[in-house]
């Protein structure tokens, strides 16, 4: 029978039925953090159990940690507490840790690609929703559970209900200045923040096959923003290109073999989706942004902030009519033109050196507007290096941006970067929840280029007539 | 009639209630499984200054004691912390009604004995309106005949997945439930390794 990618990893991941319902499937992969680890650790040692495939468990510490400073405590006390807890629990099961001393230290989602680690044809889990990223590298990759973290580490298997098959074909060129922000910002507008709950999403078609792997990192970071159990896409010469070589990756012949079976993990032509959603490119025609605090509440950047009474649905309208409050904006208003005054670059979504290149490109030569605060977090310490050995920190830094250390940063705002209360950022993180980037804060979720051109200009623009 | 729980019902008339509401990131810095009843929806219920906000409809002196959560669809969005039904739990409630969960956190909540039901929009509807009208709303949950029952409604059937049911039911300790697959799990690895041995 044909079979999708998705029904492709199941099958060769599952190990047993543990009831008519649920598959205890196999997994290769096992990303842990300081946040959602150490009660799982602590119910492993309460049951005497211990972690069963230290070789596949892999921790960083990112959301914690300072961004200024390389020590523990600098974030705060209870910060410290947590990260040295971590350390000690990977000490004593035998657990891999980048913590801050190592350059591989980063944002979980962004070190454990460029390590290799993430394959094509895997099972991947971490305590993290935004685990979905690895997606993009034809991984089946979700956030779970401190429970099932537990699980994880004594048995290196979970027990799954097999969800259904979505496939998003979108088709065509993208237009300058539009991103793969801006595509997974447009999709979840369109489906809205649950349209993908219960579904595993494959991305396909022409748009999604000319992106980087950044760019497809990016896209699948935020299936989850749509409810979306995981996102997919399905591996090719870019993706190998991309794993060839890293730390992690399979070298010699387990590289030729690896690629002979990773040439298979496509969808059959044939396949059955439980849903497909098909967009053309030109429905994408301008860069996106949110006006409110649901990643759904997305506009382009030359529309207007809705009318919550053109709104039918009495709960839908109260929900914009809070939103629009929470965000200090009226309803008809331009969007482009709003005053910033603080602008984030960087999170699990958009912090690699592809988003920092485009950033470095635009800012060159410019200076951040009187009174916004800019800064750009990298996502890794590879990142970081990188980034500063190709001179684009030097451009940051004339610029006017805070030059700051790897760690996912004022995306949640765990650490001690943090949107004040009233302030409104331009950011390219994943989630412009309430309170999100700080209590009161006001987020609004955009791509790399747009966020490094509010920061020049102090309002948001459309960035299509800058260049 | 196996009474899996019985309580005070609160509504919460909202969509899209997202796991950064339900337990904000600064208590998330804890090592502890416990201690979280404060946190949750601490910046809807909690003032600047740190008093409670009357206007937040769990600080209404009529739903104190609450166990039985009414809300929306889309339920516990976003973030997949495990905090936030740790943090439901310690405040007391046992049951969730809405229309709609997100999928981990649907899934945290039964690692967590948390009954989480979906019911149609017709029936929230009713139950929204009632508990406008009626004072307090007692209800019974009725797990094994999966009914919800109360004086103050006629009784409402609702669906479950069988293995939810059994779970919920049982306690089972999941784990426990999967070690007994040990067997294969090993046949599994072995053969894992040999024929794809890079993942």
């Amino acid at each position: 029978m044909a079979q999708t990618l998705y029904d492709k990893i199941w099958q060769t991941h599952k190990i047993a039925a543990i009831n008519k319902e649920i598959d205890l499937l196999y997994i290769d992969r096992h990303l842990i953090h300081e946040v959602t680890s150490p009660q799982a650790f602590a119910g492993l040692r309460e049951a005497g159990r211990t972690v069963h495939r230290p070789d596949k468990t892999f921790a960083t510490m990112d959301h914690n940690v300072s961004t200024k400073s390389r020590s523990l405590e600098a974030a705060s006390e209870v910060s410290r507490k947590q990260l040295e807890a971590l350390k000690k629990n990977c000490d004593e099961f035998g657990v891999l840790l980048y913590d801050l001393s190592s350059v591989n230290q980063g944002i979980v989602h962004v070190m454990g690609p460029e390590q290799g680690m993430t394959l094509p044809g895997t099972t991947i889990v971490c305590g993290d929703s935004h685990t979905s990223t690895h997606g993009a590298f034809g991984a089946l990759a979700h956030g779970i559970g401190t429970s099932e973290v537990e699980h994880v580490l004594a048995t290196q298997t979970l027990q799954q209900k097999k969800a259904k098959n979505l496939k998003i074909q979108i088709d065509g060129e993208l237009k300058p200045w539009v991103t793969a922000k801006d595509v997974i910002l447009a999709v979840i507008g369109r489906l809205g923040t649950a349209g993908g709950t219960g579904y595993v999403a494959e991305f396909c078609g022409s748009t999604i096959e000319a992106l980087s792997m950044e760019a497809r990192m990016t896209l699948c970071n935020m299936s989850i923003e749509m409810g979306a159990k995981a996102g997919l896409i399905a591996p090719d010469q870019k993706t190998f290109t991309y794993l060839e070589g890293r730390s992690f990756a399979p070298k010699g012949e387990d590289w030729n073999k690896a690629m002979t079976y990773w040439k298979t993990l496509t969808s059959d032509k044939d396949a059955k989706f439980d849903l497909v959603v098909q967009l053309k490119s030109d429905e994408i025609l301008q860069p996106q942004i949110t006006w409110g605090t649901s990643p759904e509440q997305v506009i382009g950047i030359d529309e207007k902030v809705p009318d919550p009474d053109a709104e039918k649905d009495p709960i839908r309208a109260d929900a914009i009519r809070r939103a629009l409050t929470y965000m200090g904006l009226q309803p008809g208003q331009s969007i482009a033109g709003v005053k910033v005054d603080t602008v984030f670059i960087g999170s699990c979504t958009n912090s690699r050196i592809e988003d920092l290149r485009a950033v470095a490109h635009l800012v060159k030569n410019k200076q951040v507007a009187n009174g916004v605060e800019a800064l750009i977090v990298p996502g890794s310490g590879k990142v970081k290096k990188q980034a500063e050995e190709e001179g684009l920190a030097d451009i940051f830094k004339a610029a006017g941006f805070e030059w700051r250390e790897p760690g996912c940063s004022m995306c949640l705002a765990m650490n001690d970067d943090r949107l004040e209360a009233g302030k409104r950022c331009a950011s390219t993180s994943n989630r412009n929840f309430e309170g999100r980037q700080g209590r009161g804060g006001r987020t609004h979720l955009v791509s790399p280029v747009m966020a490094a051109a509010a920061a020049i200009h102090g309002h948001f623009v459309d960035i299509r007539g800058e260049v | 009639m196996n009474i899996f729980h019985r309580g005070l019902l609160a509504p919460l008339d909202k969509n899209n209630v997202d796991t950064d509401q339900i337990i904000p990131k600064q208590f998330l810095t804890s090592i502890s499984r416990e201690g979280f009843d404060k946190a949750l929806f601490y910046d809807w219920r909690y003032l600047e200054n740190g008093q409670p906000n009357p206007e937040f409809v769990l600080n209404y002196p009529r739903y104190q004691g609450a166990s039985v959560l009414l809300t929306r669809n889309n339920f516990g969005c976003g973030s997949s912390r495990e905090h936030a039904p740790w943090a439901l739990k310690q405040y007391g409630f046992k049951v969730i009604l809405a229309g709609s969960f997100a999928d981990i956190f649907f899934t945290n909540c039964i690692n967590n004995q948390i009954l989480v039901i979906t019911l149609p929009d017709n029936t929230l509807e009713q139950l929204f309106s009632l508990n406008k009208s009626e004072q307090n709303i007692q209800i019974t949950v009725d797990l094994e005949n999966q009914l919800l029952t109360s004086k103050q409604f006629a009784d409402i059937h609702f669906d479950i997945r069988p293995d939810i049911k059994q779970r919920l039911l049982s306690g089972l300790d999941f784990i426990g439930v999967t070690e007994k697959f040990s067997d294969k799990i090993a046949r599994f690895e072995q053969q894992l390794a040999s024929a794809r041995p890079w993942q």
